[in-house]
């Protein structure tokens, strides 16, 4: 290879660019789309009268008008909670009672049987088996309702309808519209929400995207807010009334997190992620009948299967470290106890407490096991029975039962509503950061990811809880 | 999961079913790389995951693939890598995902190209299809969604469109395993070199442009005697494309790494 030839032809190069004039790009497409017009005219032949693409059209219409666009997203999304609320207490409750009452006894037993020192017993049986079960009985039967009806909707064809729909209230906030559906992935997973935002071209809006992302109330949270409206919410209105209202709670937190990540994206592009938004095509896809079973198949698989296992994976470290902090012991105090005493008065002034906000520092590598530390640590301190032992993350064989421990553990409405807000405004969960990290690059933007949700979290609570405790 | 395909083609002579292994993400050495490319939402990664026996997650939303997805399979004792690329409109911008499919088939060099199109939209997707053909010459048309187009009754004859394109056309239906024997025997056939393209050449290009073009690529395969795409540098350097300046001054152009 010569160098200069090579800048020979550089300069040939730069010489007939000059000759040919501005033109070249136009006219290198117009000749390309005349070629393949000419090539259609010879190979198709269309019958136009009955295009299906009218059908299409005539869906499009309706799912985004602007009348009826955002009451079916809302009416599809609450749908979709409503079946797996109810469809997921059954398997739900066979499963905490196959793997937490039947099957740790026998586990129990077999240590003892084993000669098992009974701190090996309780670590290996009491902290890592329950925590895995728990997650297992709480995670599994929503996400395998969950995701297979998420992924039908995304086979049809629908989320490009809601980007779509949304486009404009992104356009307004400077942020980019293809955000809608990494949000959408979001309710999925957060982490699977900031690879997709790939699909951003600006590294501007990608980063405004990543950065919200944790908006979108993940699969790990559903099950928390679930449970804690259905307790707490649906308990102050009539009977009749409480799954709707334990619904509406739900949906109004996902909706109160995507007014968050518009306020967020909003408030990014006005200060230090200041820019045009790009403009982009969305081709509105033909709608296809999903291959229903393989869709499901796929779903379980694919989705439901993998974020188990990361549960799982997670879950297991997670219950060790609450056994050991609940059985280690400084002074006469245990570890955990003393965390919670110095958090105490942090929380009181964000209307939670020192046992929610420790649950949440050993929860951060998955959100799903939230719920069972504050139980678990509940009991240890308020001293009731009801747990198994300290240290002992314990099942949720009825709802009752949950919430008498936490009314036990000075519970009122306003933890319940500040629990359920400070879950939706928190850091990413472990992956999720370490994700953000990879995509990013960027030390700085990954602590901004972590830290402005947290402080969000902060302000959001502080405020309910003064509010609350001076109306109310 | 159904393992082998099943058509009419199941029974054909020329299609070896008992040689059809997939491989999964084994893609260990291989002896053919096979690219994929072509518009979003015409189902690239559908037909990846009939090629490898993959569950790749596919969605009906543009822009779903967003890394390079490889994944493997085996046809009468021979290895196929198969690597599914960002679906993209075109090959002549600078976006993201334009840049990682083109540069997997100008510096990839695979063996094959299979362009997914949607064959209810070919006109549109054809865009596509004859800048891939500038670049590649080893290349199979997979008319893929044949079953939407025959629902709007669309009519492709693809003897025609094969003459046209210069390029073997295969119909599928990749969500139902139409014609993945077919697909893969083509694959197989052209990378053995049984299968000869002649690949269409952009044409209709006004006079002046098309001498320029031609005086650039002279000199071009003057210095690259074994370039074959020595006329879609020619298009990239006269619209001053400096990532393709770049790789003719280190030589990258004509090498066979990636």
């Amino acid at each position: 290879m010569n160098t200069k030839n090579i800048d020979d032809i550089i300069a040939l190069s730069e010489e007939l660019r000059w000759e040919i004039g501005d033109d070249f790009h136009d006219n290198l497409s117009e000749s390309i789309y005349a070629d393949a017009s000419r090539i259609v005219e010879d190979a198709v032949t269309k019958d136009n009268k009955k295009s299906k693409f009218r059908l299409d059209a005539r869906i499009d219409k309706i799912v985004t008008s602007r009348i009826w666009g955002f009451p079916i997203m809302l009416f599809i999304l609450g749908a979709v909670l409503w079946l797996t609320i109810i469809g997921a207490n059954y398997p739900s409750s066979m499963l905490a009672s196959l793997l937490l009452d039947n099957i740790h006894p026998i586990l129990k037993d077999f240590g003892t049987n084993l000669g098992f020192p009974w701190w090996l017993n309780g670590f290996l049986f009491d902290g890592v088996y329950l925590a895995v079960a728990w997650v297992i009985a709480v995670m599994l039967p929503p996400m395998a309702i969950f995701f297979p009806l998420f992924t039908l909707f995304e086979d049809f064809g629908y989320l490009p309808r809601v980007a779509f729909n949304m486009d404009n209230l992104f356009k307004r906030s400077g942020a980019h519209g293809k955000q809608a559906l990494t949000m959408s992935m979001g309710f999925g997973c957060n982490a699977a929400g900031v690879v997709a935002t790939r699909i951003i071209d600006s590294p501007r809006e990608r980063l405004i995207a990543i950065i919200t992302n944790n908006f979108s109330l993940c699969n790990g949270r559903w099950p928390t807010q679930i449970l804690l409206a259905t307790i707490f919410i649906g308990a102050v209105v009539p009977e009749s009334y409480s799954s709707l209202a334990s619904l509406s709670a739900v949906i109004g937190i996902a909706i109160l997190g995507i007014f968050f990540m518009f306020f967020f994206s909003w408030a990014l592009s006005k200060t230090v992620l200041k820019g045009e938004v790009s403009t982009f095509n969305l081709e509105l896809p033909p709608y296809r009948p999903p291959v229903f079973w393989k869709t499901i198949y796929t779903s379980l698989i694919d989705r439901t299967l993998i974020v188990l296992w990361r549960a799982i994976v997670f879950a297991a470290p997670a219950g060790a470290v609450i056994w050991l902090i609940s059985n280690v012991f400084i002074g006469d105090q245990s570890v955990a106890s003393w965390l919670i005493d110095s958090f105490d008065d942090f929380g009181f002034l964000l209307g939670l407490n020192g046992v929610i906000l420790l649950a949440y520092i050993v929860a951060i590598p998955a959100n799903e096991i939230v719920i069972p530390t504050i139980l678990m640590l509940t009991v240890m301190v308020t001293g009731i029975s009801g747990g198994v032992g300290d240290g002992v993350m314990f099942e949720l064989d009825s709802v009752t039962a949950t919430a008498d421990i936490l009314r036990a553990g000075g519970w009122t409405l306003l933890t319940a509503i500040n629990v359920m807000l400070f879950s939706l405004l928190h850091n990413p969960c472990s992956t999720t950061i370490y994700t953000i990290y990879k995509e990013t690059n960027s030390l700085k933007w990954t602590v901004v990811a972590t830290l402005l949700p947290v402080f969000a979290g902060f302000i959001i609570t502080f405020l309910v809880a003064q509010l609350w405790r001076i109306f109310i | 999961m159904k393992n082998k395909p099943q058509s009419a083609c199941e029974t054909c002579a020329h299609f070896n079913a008992d040689g059809l292994k997939k491989l999964g993400v084994k893609t260990g050495d291989f002896d053919f790389v096979v690219a994929l490319a072509g518009n979003p939402n015409t189902g690239k990664s559908t037909v990846f995951n009939a090629l490898t026996g993959l569950r790749q997650h596919t969605g009906n939303w543009p822009g779903k693939t967003v890394t390079r997805a490889e994944g493997a399979f085996e046809y009468n004792n021979e290895k196929f890598k198969l690597v599914d690329l960002p679906g993209t409109y075109s090959l002549l911008s600078t976006s993201e995902d334009e840049e990682v499919a083109r540069d997997f088939i100008l510096f990839g060099k695979p063996t094959v190209t299979v362009i997914v199109v949607d064959a209810s939209r070919l006109e549109r997707n054809l865009n596509l299809v004859l800048q891939i053909l500038e670049i590649t010459n080893n290349a199979v048309l997979c008319l893929n969604l044949i079953d939407e187009a025959e629902r709007n009754n669309i009519k492709i004859d693809t003897r025609i469109l094969a003459k046209d394109l210069g390029i073997p056309v295969v119909p599928t239906s990749a969500r139902f395993q139409r014609g993945i024997p077919e697909l893969i025997q083509t694959i197989s056939e052209l990378a053995n070199g049984k299968i000869k393209c002649k690949p269409r050449k952009i044409k209709n290009i006004p006079k002046n442009i098309e001498s320029s073009i031609q005086k650039l690529s002279k000199t071009i395969e003057k210095e690259y005697p074994n370039i074959s795409n020595s006329r879609w540098i020619a298009f990239r350097l006269l619209e001053g494309d400096a990532q393709i300046i770049e790789a003719l001054k280190t030589g990258k152009i004509a090498s066979n790494e990636y």
